[in-house]
């Protein structure tokens, strides 16, 4: 408990990705079995228990704390597993600290009633540190700012493996990851993966350059659509079905529907959807179906979801990812037109005379509220990760904007000297007077120098302060660029944008010379 | 048992701090006054302008360091009694920083002890906490809520050592008061038997000469802005506003921490921006407070300022009458 109190604690405070690495693969190389695998499954999936930790903590309060100054402290502190942690009295009660296997072990066998007395036990042979560390541990998400991702990462580093490897695995695998820290610590031979569906490591695309244009062929690549809804993989095996988000999460709560009708033995990739008589949602109707606690009937009905499969990585247990991609496809046409569930189609391969051809179709894309275009090289293999030169998207080209700062903030690691989050504001009328409304933020799009020089304005120009954010005289026209905008009537504004950046500073423009909220708006993409 | 007549009636607080009424003085005015007694050299608590000043030597020459000429000054040792019109006044160690005094005042059989800032904890810098048994007990409460308990000060030390370690390419910018947490960190790094140069922002330069030239040996401590490279694995100190900021860009890949009680809390910390937290307070924490109120045997505690509302309620749980004053122009964040 030691060890992982000190991680979880170090972890919180540690913005920079390699030193959270460095932390965690210290811990994962000297940590034992299985402790170290509760730990990963606590910053992973969560533990393979469930622990009603609010309840218990308030039937332990009303004996252990006065309320009155249990409630001021907790407006103090702001979080109350913290405030618990740090008033609990001092009772150097007797007893070794509990391992993690303890805590797991202790938990699965009492019953509800044995909680509150098993907790106060254990608070009270732990330090502040370790009591705070128990109760992130206990609560099932310890946000101390560690994806799963980067955990598996620490793991694949520790040992020297590569993280798709582990990703691989991971869906076949049970905390506390006996078989998996088995084979890393080679003492046995790679799980088998028959029996259950895994994730397999997705192949990404590079923007396409001008020099990748230039050098292709058209003969060498297949060109489809760049669909706007998430990448998923369909894996489904032996009656169990599991739809895998980009980074391995298992996102097939969300959409029963898929799950329900996708019951086949093939791994597929594809793009999820929201598609209404054929035609293709704008992706703000898909986010209202994503992280959704609760699914309503009318959700289903309302947002019908739609997977557009364009690969295929196995198919009936035959591991098709060394073939070209022709081949691929091929077997996927194939089986497609044979199983073809409900709620799938496949993405159509473009067929274009010439290079010029293929570009003006391109240059269309923004007119046909498409999002670009994919180009795939037809003998490459499907390779994990994004490898160089296979699979190019071809984005449409952004939309700008000149929209004035309003507010700027410090960034976080390197960045945290610089004001480099900035929000920017476009003009509007409001009772016949002029007025700048916030539009956007944006983090990106500038190079160092740059920073340094709206840094020294922003510096230069502040009006007022709240905490970490400055306000600036609204005098600085930066050039936004962005791919889309889309009603939203979370903003102010009335409008979102989608992947806002600064394209270029506007130290020569006048701020009266910024866009309006109306042109913005102009812009919004028809939900059709 | 004689007739006492109730505090208030000698001991005023007001606007400007406490008002000693058969003394004619006050304690830590707020603003100007004819004549002040001055119970350390913060400066929510030493201020410029009064008539005539009343302190330890030390807080007298860190007055004069920080704001100039006093005035009419009068230097009192610890233990001293000196009578003042009507009232005996005595100063002892408070035990926050060098200098620091609790005022007691003597009035007609009445005692009274003014404790300014205080802790319990050992501090290498300073004189440490005497405890005198009185009838009013005037403390602070910056701390005053259970969940704050400071650690010992040499785990936090080894915390920063261990930092040092890990991460030998990035310069260790440590935020302190440049009054007090700044020597007593320096102090404590050497006692952990850390001897290389602790690099020091300049605005520190003045206070850490005059402990130096108080005995007090803080070992190699050079300017930064004097560095002749970028301090990679050295330990920096700066006041906390030059943390993750324009001054900390001349470091390689600055790693920022804050020496400071405030630490304890999680979301005090993240909102700061710091990665590397140490608990090190020249205050009591929440355990030190009520010890030391039960300990004077005080049938009255007035507090000044701070968290008053728990220690009022908490005394109050102890059959001790408490008083919430809630004076003016304390910098509760100041730590």
């Amino acid at each position: 408990m030691k060890a992982f109190s000190q991680l979880l604690d170090r972890l919180t405070y540690t913005p920079a990705r390699n030193a959270k690495l460095m932390l965690m693969r210290n811990y994962f190389l000297a940590t034992p079995d299985p402790d170290r695998g509760f730990a990963l499954a606590a910053l992973t999936d969560g533990l393979p228990i469930a622990f009603p930790l609010r309840r218990v903590l308030s039937e332990i309060g009303e004996s252990r704390f006065d309320p009155e100054l249990f409630r001021m402290s907790r407006d103090d502190v702001g979080d109350t597993a913290e405030t618990v942690a740090l008033i609990w009295p001092v009772a150097q009660a007797e007893g070794d600290a509990p391992r993690l296997c303890d805590i797991v072990a202790d938990l699965s066998r009492a019953g509800r009633g044995g909680h509150a007395a098993i907790l106060t036990q254990w608070l009270d042979r732990l330090d502040a540190t370790g009591r705070w560390a128990l109760l992130k541990f206990l609560s099932g998400a310890p946000r101390v700012g560690v994806s799963a991702r980067l955990a598996k990462q620490a793991v694949a580093d520790a040992f020297g493996k590569n993280v798709d490897d582990i990703e691989e695995l991971w869906h076949g695998l049970e905390p506390p990851y006996a078989a998996l820290f088995d084979w890393l610590e080679q003492r046995t031979e790679r799980p088998s993966l028959a029996a259950t569906p895994i994730f397999r490591p997705l192949m990404l695309a590079h923007a396409l350059e001008e020099n990748d244009w230039q050098a292709m062929n058209l003969d060498d690549v297949a060109a489809e659509w760049k669909w706007d809804g998430i990448r998923i993989q369909v894996s489904a095996k032996g009656g169990t079905t599991r739809l895998f988000s980009r980074t391995g999460d298992d996102i097939g709560q969300s959409f029963p529907e898929l799950v329900d009708h996708f019951k086949f033995d093939a791994v597929l990739d594809g793009e999820l959807l929201v598609v209404r008589d054929g035609e293709v949602a704008p992706f703000s109707e898909l986010q209202q179906r994503l992280n959704r606690k609760t699914l309503t009937r009318a959700m289903l009905t309302k947002y019908p979801v739609h997977v557009r499969f364009y690969d295929a990585l196995e198919i009936d247990g035959e591991d098709l990812r060394a073939l070209p991609f022709t081949a691929r496809r091929e077997r996927l046409e194939a089986w497609h037109r044979e199983h073809g569930p409900a709620h799938s189609d496949l993405s159509e391969v473009l067929g274009f005379a010439s290079k010029e051809d293929l570009k003006a179709s391109w240059e269309a894309t923004r007119e046909q509220g498409i999002e670009g275009l994919m180009l795939k090289r037809k003998a490459s293999p499907y390779l994990a990760g994004r490898p160089k030169g296979h699979w190019y998207k071809w984005k449409r080209a952004a939309l700008t904007a000149d929209c004035v700062l309003l507010y700027a903030q410090k960034g976080a690691g390197k960045r945290s000297s610089f004001h480099s989050d900035y929000t920017f504001g476009a003009w509007t009328e409001k009772d016949g007077q002029k007025l700048l409304v916030p539009v956007g933020k944006a983090y990106s799009g500038f190079t160092d120098a740059e920073l340094a020089e709206i840094d020294r304005f922003v510096r230069q120009n502040t009006v007022e302060r709240f905490g970490p954010v400055r306000a600036v005289t609204p005098k600085l026209v930066l050039e936004i660029a962005f791919d889309a905008i889309q009603e939203s009537k979370r903003h102010k504004s009335g409008i979102a944008m989608r992947f806002p950046r600064v394209s270029r500073i506007r130290w020569d423009k006048p701020a009266e010379e910024a866009d309006t909220l109306e042109t913005l708006k102009a812009l919004i993409t028809s939900a059709s | 048992m004689a007739f006492s007549p109730p505090f208030e009636s000698w001991l005023m607080p007001g606007p400007s701090g406490l008002h000693c009424v058969p003394g004619d003085f006050f304690i830590d005015p707020s603003g100007p006054v004819p004549r002040a007694v001055i119970t350390h050299g913060h400066s929510d608590h030493a201020r410029a302008g009064h008539g005539a000043v009343l302190a330890t030597a030390d807080t007298l020459a860190i007055m004069r360091l920080r704001l100039g000429a006093l005035g009419q000054a009068q230097a009192l040792g610890y233990g001293e009694a000196l009578k003042v019109k009507d009232v005996t006044v005595t100063l002892v160690p408070a035990g926050h920083i060098l200098g620091s005094a609790q005022v007691v005042i003597d009035y007609n059989g009445q005692r009274a002890v003014i404790s300014g800032d205080y802790k319990r904890h050992a501090d290498p810098t300073c004189e440490p906490f005497e405890l005198v048994p009185c009838d009013l007990f005037v403390t602070e409460a910056t701390f005053g809520l259970p969940v704050y308990r400071h650690e010992p000060d040499m785990a936090e030390v080894q915390k920063l050592l261990a930092s040092l370690r890990d991460f030998p390419e990035r310069t260790h910018q440590i935020g302190v008061y440049g009054l007090g947490k700044c020597q007593r960190l320096i102090k404590l790094i050497r006692q952990a038997g850390y001897e290389r140069p602790i690099w020091l922002h300049g605005a520190l330069r003045a206070m850490s000469d005059y402990y130096v030239s108080r005995g007090i040996d803080l070992g190699e401590v050079p300017n930064a802005m004097e560095a002749p490279g970028k301090l990679a694995g050295e330990i920096v100190l700066s006041p906390p506003s030059a943390l993750g900021d324009r001054w900390s860009r001349r470091f390689a890949d600055p790693l920022a921490g804050f020496a400071s009680g405030w630490m304890r809390i999680r979301g005090r910390v993240r909102r700061r921006g710091v990665e590397l937290p140490l608990i090190i307070s020249d205050h009591c924490d929440w355990p030190e407070l009520i010890r030391t109120v039960t300990e004077t045997g005080a049938r009255e505690v007035w507090v000044t300022h701070g968290r008053e509302e728990a220690l009022v309620h908490e005394l109050g749980k102890r059959q001790i009458t408490a008083r919430a004053l809630r004076l003016v122009g304390r910098e509760d964040d100041a730590e």
